[in-house]
């Protein structure tokens, strides 16, 4: 975008500064619409496993049921706890939904597509994702109340265990795929087993994407792992003080985590923008075509686990993460680079 | 200019939030304001071209180490006359480390432009060689010069870990651990039994 403004007779500088606002507008804003539409779907499929009818009302379908939520959160009173630490307690869900929106930046929508082509993008991700964890905690923190801060530290343990495996089983698709970048990393699935596109129809990481799929699960706090708002136990969690727009806040923030998750699986696992199959006719879809379908498809898995699923004691949370999954994503990573330095992959 | 803008925000934020985690009253708040010294010394580390170092700044110090230490600090109920009182105890104490530390960077900026530290080059500019990011620069250095110091570091950290758990594990008895195998092993029939009682029997009125 930068060559088509200072074709208008930007400066380079300008023109930068305006297609860098443009292109975070660009991602940031569809990615907001995604999310209304998105939640819509989670309720939509849930009510469907429950064989109820779910949001049916507002617009054709009650396809307009999230806009309508939307008004109403943001019509409401924000109620601040009066013992509450005021300036943290609204801190807290900016956080979280500024950095549910920040990890996008990386990611690549076609090729070349992507806002930020920077060379460690994987470890941006990892790091972004990473800070996530403090929406939660200060929010528990800060509302000075028993069940959000119960939840907190819940959260923060939950959080931790699972990046642990989570780092290892991406240390094995950037062993495979020989970068941080995701671009390179989608290109690098190209081909990868006969005509196929993705690393997960490799007999090595096929295993390694089953880990990352649960352990993106628990990383979002989304069911069987919502051990964070568990609403048997601790009220709402750590949401439990918040009303109106900060509320609402946490609600997209988590929403657009769960998307972002959806969308590593595809960009990591399943070939990102390119077609399921090297075949030259696939290729007239475009790149955004195919990874929305492959988002779509995830979000599908992530909403059926959650309705079919009941909820994990903690003690079984911290088990997988610690017993199960550390120790195999560990051996992973030897199992792949052992087989890549055998085989002469680094060579 | 961008970068000029860029680098007084980060330095200006990273010695503000530095000033504040020590002068903040509540230990929660020092955290937090720690955290934004993190964050902004990794924007700094962006600005020299050391992406990779502060990708691990963000993950390892934000991400991790701080959670921690929030986690600690958010559980303890501290008692501030207290720490007042130790406060002047140990200021001569804090005073000496904070000599110690500073004479050493001094020391280490004045060898580094004096040119007998082969780190860079003086201007600032990064050492990272032509046509090689520095994710693979780090690691070819790491894992070929530096290996055995690198394993040695990692065995040192092996050690202190397993330290730790020794010393902090107690062995108790009086808690019920669940086997979480025999849990799924087990069967509806094997767990209920239905006895099918003739009517009037059964019961004891």
């Amino acid at each position: 975008m930068i060559p088509f403004f200072e074709a208008r007779g930007l400066s380079y500088g300008a023109a930068w500064g305006l297609s860098t606002v443009l292109e975070i507008l660009l991602i940031a804003l569809p990615v907001m619409l995604a999310v209304a539409l998105v939640i819509y779907a989670d309720r939509k499929i849930w009510a469907s496993m429950a064989l109820r009818r779910g949001p049916n009302v507002v617009g054709p379908f009650g396809i307009l049921q999230s806009f309508a939520d939307g008004l109403k959160v943001f019509l409401q009173e924000t109620i601040i706890p009066s013992a509450a630490n005021k300036g943290l307690f609204l801190l807290a869900p900016i956080i979280t939904f500024t950095v549910a929106l920040m990890a996008w930046a990386v990611i690549p929508f076609n090729s070349g597509a992507v806002l930020a082509d920077i060379n460690v993008g994987l470890l941006y991700v990892l790091a972004i994702s990473s800070l996530g964890v403090y929406g939660v905690v200060i929010a528990g923190w800060s509302s000075n109340s028993k069940y959000p801060f119960f939840s907190a530290m819940r959260a923060s343990a939950q959080m931790i265990s699972y990046e642990v495996s989570i780092g290892f089983i991406l240390i094995c698709v950037v062993l495979w795929a020989g970068s941080f970048n995701l671009n390179d990393i989608v290109k690098a699935q190209k081909d990868h087993v006969w005509i196929i596109n993705g690393f997960v129809a490799n007999p090595l990481l096929f295993p390694v994407w089953v880990m990352f799929l649960i352990s993106g699960m628990a990383e979002t706090a989304r069911a069987p792992f919502d051990l964070t708002e568990a609403e048997s136990e601790l009220v709402a969690g750590y949401q439990t003080e918040y009303s109106s727009m900060a509320f609402a806040l946490y609600w997209l923030g988590e929403y657009a985590n769960v998307l972002l998750m959806c969308t590593l699986n595809a960009t990591l696992f399943w070939g990102g923008y390119l077609p399921p199959l090297d075949i030259p006719v696939l290729y007239l879809v475009p790149g955004l075509v195919w990874l929305i379908i492959k988002i779509c498809g995830f979000f599908f898995i992530f909403s059926w686990v959650k309705a079919t699923v009941p909820r994990y004691r903690y003690d079984q949370l911290m088990r997988l993460g610690w017993k199960i999954f550390l120790p195999l994503s560990l051996f992973f990573v030897f199992a792949i680079s052992g087989y890549l330095m055998a085989t002469g992959h680094f060579a | 200019m961008i970068q000029a803008f860029a680098f007084y925000l980060f330095a200006s934020f990273v010695v503000a939030s530095g000033a504040i985690t020590i002068l903040a009253r509540n230990p929660v708040h020092s955290v937090l304001w720690l955290i934004l010294a993190f964050f902004n010394g990794a924007g700094l580390m962006v600005l020299v071209g050391a992406e990779f170092i502060a990708m691990l700044l963000v993950i390892v110090y934000v991400g991790a180490v701080a959670v921690l230490f929030l986690f600690v600090v958010m559980m303890l109920d501290i008692d501030f006359s207290e720490m007042r009182a130790g406060f002047i105890k140990n200021a001569p104490l804090g005073v000496m480390i904070a000599l110690v530390l500073l004479v050493e960077l001094v020391m280490g900026v004045g060898a580094w432009r004096t040119g007998a530290l082969q780190l860079g080059v003086a201007n600032g500019a990064s050492a990272t060689p032509e046509g090689l990011s520095n994710t693979a620069a780090i690691g070819a250095l790491l894992y070929t010069r530096y290996l055995f110091l690198f394993e040695a570091a990692g065995i040192i950290l092996l050690v202190a870990m397993i330290g730790a758990i020794v010393l902090t594990h107690r062995q108790r008895s009086d808690t019920r651990g669940q086997n979480v195998g025999r849990q799924i092993a087990r069967r509806p029939d094997e767990a209920t039994v239905n006895v099918k009682p003739a009517v009037g029997q059964g019961v004891t009125l």
